[in-house]
């Protein structure tokens, strides 16, 4: 079992004939993906790699292919568009990959997947994997083992460094997110930490945060309400310098420092197991799994 | 981005916010021609000559000098152009005053603040408004919260008239005062919006004895993301404001933080990066910089990165530290190797690789015969770069 993606996931790149965009098309390929359509305005009736066809719409691709999930390398100037589209043709979950969008269109865009309801994982981010199964982004898929850790993450390559970890240690995982590190997103810690207490094939998750914001804060207090599963975590940038002005102007509207000593001591208190060393990712989350199994969860 | 005020108060202006009669000026000669004009053209004898640099608590600092007549404001001039100015946002070296702001003086009978500004928890563009003007809005979240009153904006309609009069109406200011704010309110959103900011606050936005409100000062910070959208910006830049190792790593696309340490860091992604920086500290160390060479980096743009993190005299040793992701391991050591092979290396250089075609950018790094220390894991590479920084050897 898993979250969001799986074998039966049909997934259409928008950008397919980028450079990401077709590099990563085939290692999604490579790693089993079913990767069943492309879309670049203008060369629709072509073919990828001559196996995967190219539609110039999203909507054709769709219709044609069933394609439900997105995976969009278009360049930040043309992304906000590029989701628009993928909304109207009614995929169910979109993952942006695209890095440098403007914060006005990343609001607009939420407003609109809101409205109709469709799932976004990113911007900025490495997008998901369900090992053995289904890879959409850039993941560098040999890292994952299949198995029944749920990793969420706010950063791309951190999130790689902690799936290596329980891999080294033979822990192996569910689906494994990256959330993306902009100020405005799609899917939220709470939206995956929801989604993996409710996944019988995930036993535990590790939530990767960092600066900024209050998500993790927010994480703390879902966990403490609604998550059985045991949750190891940690923060990046105990040692950043202070946060620009801005950084606090957003924050005293959420009413959090965005300091990552706060979010720690919010995770500790809400039961999580925080560690302070990032090569030690792996086995705080196994030591939390036997913790938890000894207390008969 | 980060603009002066007077770049910032030229925006407000365009949008239609008032601001006060104001020139800027770069040399005394100027600040006195600029006192002459505003004096004649606002017929008040009253001028203020403001220091203009990239950080607030200038008045404070003394950058900020409220004057009479003409010779008072080239006397002004004199002191405050060329000062370093300390503020509690400079640091403790200051900035070097380069320009100034010689502006009207008005009859000042309330200070305000207002700000736009992205919330993330709630996905909208926010304003927020409070009758505590003059002081930190911090400050005012920390002593009094129910002051600032706030509204998320629905992207699709904007600031609309009537939530912008709710939000005015509710400080009591009376006629005509309440009206004129609420436009200057829609005024500031649009300017928001407009100019693709991540931040335009204005504190203090004053009323003035005649009820006239205007923006007293201006703190505009633009969006990066959105330059693409104005190829104008470039002409607000000022080169002088920034540490030159972090607008080099700005220009070339990546992004470096100055820190304090003397291990140089290069890493991609900043959750990894910083975790690198968390990590030697963890083991003892100190890191000279924060440095994300960003997903898509080319092999120029990897040798570039390398070079800056060079140029920094305190650095004993190097960690690079790679996950490679968008970001591939070969084109990672084609990068340093070519970096070497021009700049040369006089401190030990660690380097841990993992992810997309890490077998080849291994290879590389081996058959470059460059004299690089291994690291095994994150773990292993940080502990390495911390005992040779510190002069042993790993």
């Amino acid at each position: 079992m898993s979250i969001l993606v799986d074998k039966r996931t049909k997934v259409v790149v928008q950008g397919i004939t980028g450079g990401a965009g077709s590099f990563h098309a085939r290692q999604m390929l490579a790693y089993g993906t079913q990767l069943v359509a492309g879309v670049t305005p203008g060369k629709g009736g072509t073919k990828f790699d001559d196996r995967v066809p190219i539609f110039d719409t999203v909507a054709r691709a769709v219709a044609d292919t069933g394609a439900d999930t997105t995976c969009i390398f278009v360049p930040p100037a043309f992304c906000a568009d590029a989701i628009a589209e993928a909304v109207a043709a009614s995929v169910k979950l979109a993952v942006v990959i695209t890095e440098g969008i403007p914060t006005l269109d990343m609001i607009a865009v939420r407003r609109l997947l809101d409205e109709k309801g469709v799932r976004m994982v990113g911007p900025n981010c490495p997008g998901l994997i369900t090992p053995g199964e289904c890879k959409v982004g850039i993941a560098p898929g040999y890292v994952h083992q299949p198995g029944r850790v749920g990793v969420i993450s706010r950063s791309g390559t951190l999130t790689y460094e902690a799936v290596w970890q329980l891999s080294a240690l033979g822990i192996g995982q569910s689906t494994c997110i990256g959330i993306g590190g902009d100020p405005v997103g799609g899917i939220d810690f709470v939206d995956a930490l929801g989604l993996y207490e409710a996944d019988p094939g995930t036993d535990a998750v590790v939530l990767i945060g960092e600066i900024g914001g209050a998500v993790e804060e927010r994480a703390a207090a879902f966990i403490r309400e609604h998550v059985k599963k045991p949750v190891a975590a940690f923060i990046a940038g105990v040692t950043a310098p202070p946060g620009k002005r801005m950084g606090h102007a957003g924050a005293i509207i959420s009413g959090s420092s965005g300091k990552a000593a706060d979010k720690i001591e919010a995770l500790r208190a809400a039961g999580v197991a925080v560690t302070a060393n990032p090569a030690e990712i792996g086995v705080t989350l196994r030591d939390a799994l036997a913790g938890a199994g000894r207390k008969g969860r | 981005m980060k603009l002066h005020e007077h770049q910032g108060k030229d925006l407000l202006r365009k949008a239609g916010v008032p601001v006060p009669l104001g020139r800027v000026a770069f040399s005394v000669e100027e600040a006195e021609a600029a006192a002459r004009a505003v004096i004649e053209e606002s017929k008040v004898e009253t001028v203020v000559v403001k220091a203009q640099i990239h950080a607030g608590g200038r008045g404070k600092g003394g950058g900020v000098k409220v004057v009479r007549g003409v010779a008072e404001a080239r006397a002004a001039g004199e002191k405050i152009l060329g000062m370093t100015l300390v503020t509690h946002q400079t640091g403790p070296e200051g900035k070097l005053v380069r320009r100034l702001l010689v502006e009207q003086g008005l009859d000042i009978a309330k200070e305000l603040y207002a700000s736009v500004v992205p919330d993330r928890e709630r996905r909208r563009v926010v304003l927020m408004l409070s009758s505590e003007g003059g002081m930190e809005i911090e400050e005012v979240a920390r002593r009094a919260p129910e002051k600032i009153l706030s509204r998320a904006i629905d992207p699709a309609y904007g600031l609309r008239a009537f939530e912008a009069r709710d939000l005015a109406y509710g400080l009591g200011l009376g006629d005509p005062a309440t009206g004129k704010l609420a436009r200057v309110l829609q005024a500031l959103y649009r300017v928001f919006v407009a100019e693709d900011c991540s931040l335009v606050e204005v504190n203090p936005l004053v009323v003035l004895k005649n009820g006239d409100v205007l923006a007293l000062d201006a703190k505009v910070l633009l969006d990066d993301n959105g330059a693409f959208r104005h190829k104008d910006r470039e002409g607000l830049a000022d080169p002088t404001e920034e540490d030159p190792a972090e607008a080099a790593a700005r220009a070339a696309g990546f992004s470096y933080i100055r820190m304090h340490g003397d291990i140089g860091c290069m890493v991609n992604g900043a959750g990894l990066a910083m975790a690198t920086m968390d990590i030697l500290k963890h083991h003892g160390g100190e890191p000279a910089n924060f440095l994300d060479v960003g997903g898509g980096a080319s092999k120029e743009q990897v040798a570039l990165a390398f070079k800056v993190i060079l140029s920094d005299p305190a650095v004993k040793a190097i960690f690079i530290n790679i996950f490679g992701g968008i970001l591939k391991c070969d084109v990672l050591a084609e990068g340093v190797i070519a970096a070497v092979q021009e700049a040369g290396i006089k401190v030990p250089l660690v380097v841990r690789l993992e992810g997309t075609n890490v077998e080849r950018g291994r290879q590389l790094l081996a058959d470059s015969k460059l004299a690089i220390i291994v690291g095994r894991d994150m773990d292993d590479g940080a502990r390495k770069a911390v005992a040779l920084a510190r002069g042993k050897g790993a």
